[in-house]
């Protein structure tokens, strides 16, 4: 067990990845000698080869169509797309191919790889180094998408996700890497080494993928969020003194309905958080999941707290980020206090 | 200088339209024999002009002449030569399925099969293909069951993929072809991540993948060759110039200012242009990009002259677009032809053989399409159930397809 940042577990994911199997491969831009501008994958070419571990062009369709015909051969690719931001020109790689060549194929060829993305805001990087893009990858038919809010959690679906035979989508938030953050850009940093979920252990350990987690167990409300928006939640409830159930949803296809239904069966509540953008966005498909599974249990309307469905600002980072004031009066309309 | 003329907007068209005669004089033949052929570990700054000029093996009388004259026997040659007829008689009989109602779509690859063809006799068994769907010759050619690939096109009860892909989308990894995606280029991007898993692990064998000349300007065409120069994978990138997309000219993707194949100099790729319908300068590349791949001197790009003598599609019309009888104008001729003219001016196939060999390949096609139709076509309904639609959208079904499985009543 050691204290790790959120990037230092990835990269200890990929380590053990790398050492456990001869067919993982990591690649992106600047992952190689550099180690990634999040410093994910640094040392990892010196340990194990520039075969195993290399630069590629600027390219995300070249990035993701690469691993895809890796894939094909029997590799496990674990590219990198330098920020969630880039992924758009290897979409159709994500969605025409990789997350269909299973089923078109009758599994004759599969795509076993997983895109590894930074993803969210609150570093102050506009609207090309803050977005938040799951949405597009959960309406896909054949991808899995994971986002992880903790290095405990990083590192065992990261693992989880090389292991898996299908392609996954797994979202780093990147204000998380260095410590958790509950949307009080003004207070000081937390380091990881200062919480408990920032101890991991050193080798091999999965989190199945598919799993929610409860953050914080509560009677009054049910949070459903996942990445940043975990903290900003647990922060939010403690500020307005609501006893909220707070589930981290970890993986968002497939989805863990079970844990939702159970939750808010049991509080009748339940507000929606994600920093994404709100129209058609995930807290849209939750909204409908909920409705559809506890209709009868509920007993107030589902709010969501999401991003303005307008790109994301950088000198208005703090007024578009989902901070804690918006959620905490998003429990106080739901719960009537 | 103040005054300056008007900006005159160009937009590249056809050397002819319907009604007008065909005019092929913006293709330039070359003597058979006339290019040099290079060493394997040749640079490729040392071997531009290969890209502007044309490499033949077949003269005007079939013979075979010249430095790419590649040494292969009576036997394959008249292999190749069953393949294409074999092809051709395919495509006529599934051309006619589609006209009867058996299936929905079909694509004929007529005049271009000596490429695939040629490809798949020179590759190696572990070679693996990434083809598009106008290179069924390389499924032919591997002696891939005929009723295994209708039944596909029927789309019935035997259909491999369950009814899930369009007609002609096939995938057959034991014969080392790769699942068409029906996307255009997609493909070509992963032959060079398949090519470069092969390096990575220490593997013997090479990738090829296929676009057609107007998909040259897709991304993917440029990330290929990106990836394919910088990790010098051992690849074949190949582009099946057939001088027509669906109604838009090889103009309309850039070929009036440039050959395809020159689109690798400015990547340091080796390129060859060739001669598509010359199946001899097939075999003959394909072997110079083979061995250059397998001995670690990186890709080479191919582009293939050829001629798309039929449809795009039987939901395509070319007489809308291009002269009615252009193929008949086209300067390389018909593969098939020149192949079986060859064959007979060396005195290893006589007219007779090669009557009875179009009688035995139809009859080989014929009892192929009576067995796949007896399980099922379009037009009596017996094709792939609903049953398996939830199936294999992931390896293991996922709570949610369950219950929608369970939603559709199964």
């Amino acid at each position: 067990m050691a204290s790790m940042s959120m990037n230092a577990a990835v990269r200890s994911a990929l380590d053990v990845m790398l050492g456990r199997d001869d067919n993982v491969v990591v690649f992106g831009e600047d992952v190689g000698f550099f180690g990634g501008v999040f410093r994910c994958t640094e040392g990892l070419q010196a340990k194990y080869g520039s075969h195993r571990v290399f630069d590629t062009p600027i390219a995300e369709g070249g990035i993701i169509g690469v691993a895809v015909g890796m894939g094909a051969y029997g590799l496990r690719p674990v590219p990198e797309i330098q920020f969630a931001d880039y992924v758009y020109p290897g979409l159709d790689q994500l969605i025409s191919e990789a997350a269909r060549l299973r089923y078109r194929s009758a599994a004759e060829f599969t795509a076993p790889i997983t895109v590894r993305m930074p993803c969210g805001g609150g570093i102050h990087g506009g609207q090309t180094h803050s977005q938040s893009p799951e949405a597009l990858f959960t309406h896909v038919c054949g991808l899995k998408t994971v986002m992880p809010s903790t290095p405990y959690e990083a590192k065992g679906l990261l693992i989880a996700a090389i292991e898996d035979d299908d392609p996954v989508v797994f979202l780093e938030p990147k204000r998380l890497y260095n410590g958790p953050f509950d949307g009080h850009h003004d207070r000081p940093v937390v380091p990881w080494s200062a919480h408990p979920l920032g101890d991991v252990p050193d080798g091999y350990y999965t989190i199945p993928l598919g799993t929610a987690a409860i953050r914080r167990p509560g009677s009054d409300v049910t949070v459903l969020a996942y990445g940043t928006m975990v903290y900003v939640a647990e922060t939010a409830a403690a500020e307005v003194g609501i006893d909220a159930e707070i589930i981290d949803l970890r993986t968002l296809l497939p989805l863990d309905t079970d844990t939702i239904e159970q939750s808010v069966r049991k509080t009748g509540r339940c507000v929606i958080v994600h920093e994404a953008t709100r129209t058609s966005g995930f807290g849209a498909e939750l909204a409908a999941t909920v409705q559809e599974l506890c209709f009868y249990s509920l007993e107030a309307p589902i709010e969501r707290v999401t991003g303005w469905d307008t790109p994301y600002p950088h000198a208005q980072e703090w007024d578009y980020f989902p901070g804690p004031a918006r959620v905490g009066a998003a429990l106080r309309r739901v719960v009537g206090a | 200088m103040t005054a300056t003329d008007p900006l005159r907007f160009h937009v590249p068209a056809p050397s002819a339209r319907p009604g007008e005669p065909p005019d092929f004089s913006y293709v330039a033949v070359p003597a058979a024999g006339a290019v040099r052929r290079p060493a394997i570990d040749a640079m490729a700054t040392d071997i531009r002009d290969l890209a502007d000029t044309m490499i033949r093996v077949l003269d005007d009388e079939a013979r075979a002449i010249g430095p790419w004259s590649p040494p292969t026997s009576p036997d394959d040659l008249r292999r190749g030569l069953r393949a294409m007829m074999k092809t051709r008689a395919y495509d006529d009989r599934m051309q006619r399925a589609q006209r009867q109602g058996k299936t929905s779509f079909y694509m004929r690859c007529t005049g271009e099969e000596a490429i695939a063809v040629g490809h798949a006799l020179e590759l190696g068994p572990r070679d693996m293909y990434f083809p598009t769907y106008r290179q069924q010759g390389w499924l032919i050619a591997r002696d891939w069951p005929l009723v295994d690939m209708m039944c596909q096109i029927f789309s019935n009860e035997k259909d491999r993929l369950h009814g899930r892909q369009m007609p002609v989308m096939y995938s057959a990894r034991a014969a080392g072809f790769v699942s068409i995606s029906g996307n255009l280029g997609t493909q070509y991007v992963q032959a060079v991540g398949w090519a470069m898993a092969s390096a990575i692990k220490g593997d013997t064998c090479i990738a090829s993948g296929v676009v057609g000349e107007g998909t040259t300007a897709e991304a993917d065409f440029h990330y290929a060759l990106t990836f394919a120069a910088a990790y010098r994978a051992p690849v074949i990138l190949n582009v099946v110039n057939n001088q027509w997309a669906i109604s838009s000219s090889q103009a309309v993707a850039g070929g009036e200012s440039a050959t395809f194949a020159a689109r690798a100099i400015g990547h340091g790729i080796a390129a060859l242009r060739v001669d598509g319908n010359d199946n001899l300068a097939v075999l003959a590349a394909t072997r110079w990009a083979r061995e250059r791949a397998l001995a670690n001197h990186g890709p080479t790009l191919i582009e293939w002259v050829t001629y798309r003598a039929g449809a795009h599609s039987t939901s395509d019309d070319p007489s809308k677009y291009r002269p009615a009888d252009e193929w008949k104008s086209w300067p390389l001729g018909d593969p098939i032809e020149r192949l079986a003219s060859h064959l007979i001016g060396t005195g290893s196939l006589s007219e007779l053989q090669q009557s009875e060999l179009q009688a035995e390949v139809e009859a080989e096609v014929m009892s192929a399409a009576r067995e796949a139709e007896s399980y099922g076509t379009l037009l009596d309904g017996r094709v792939a159930g609903f049953k398996s639609i939830f199936e294999d959208v992931f390896k293991e079904m996922p709570p949610h397809l369950m219950r929608q499985r369970e939603q559709a009543g199964l």
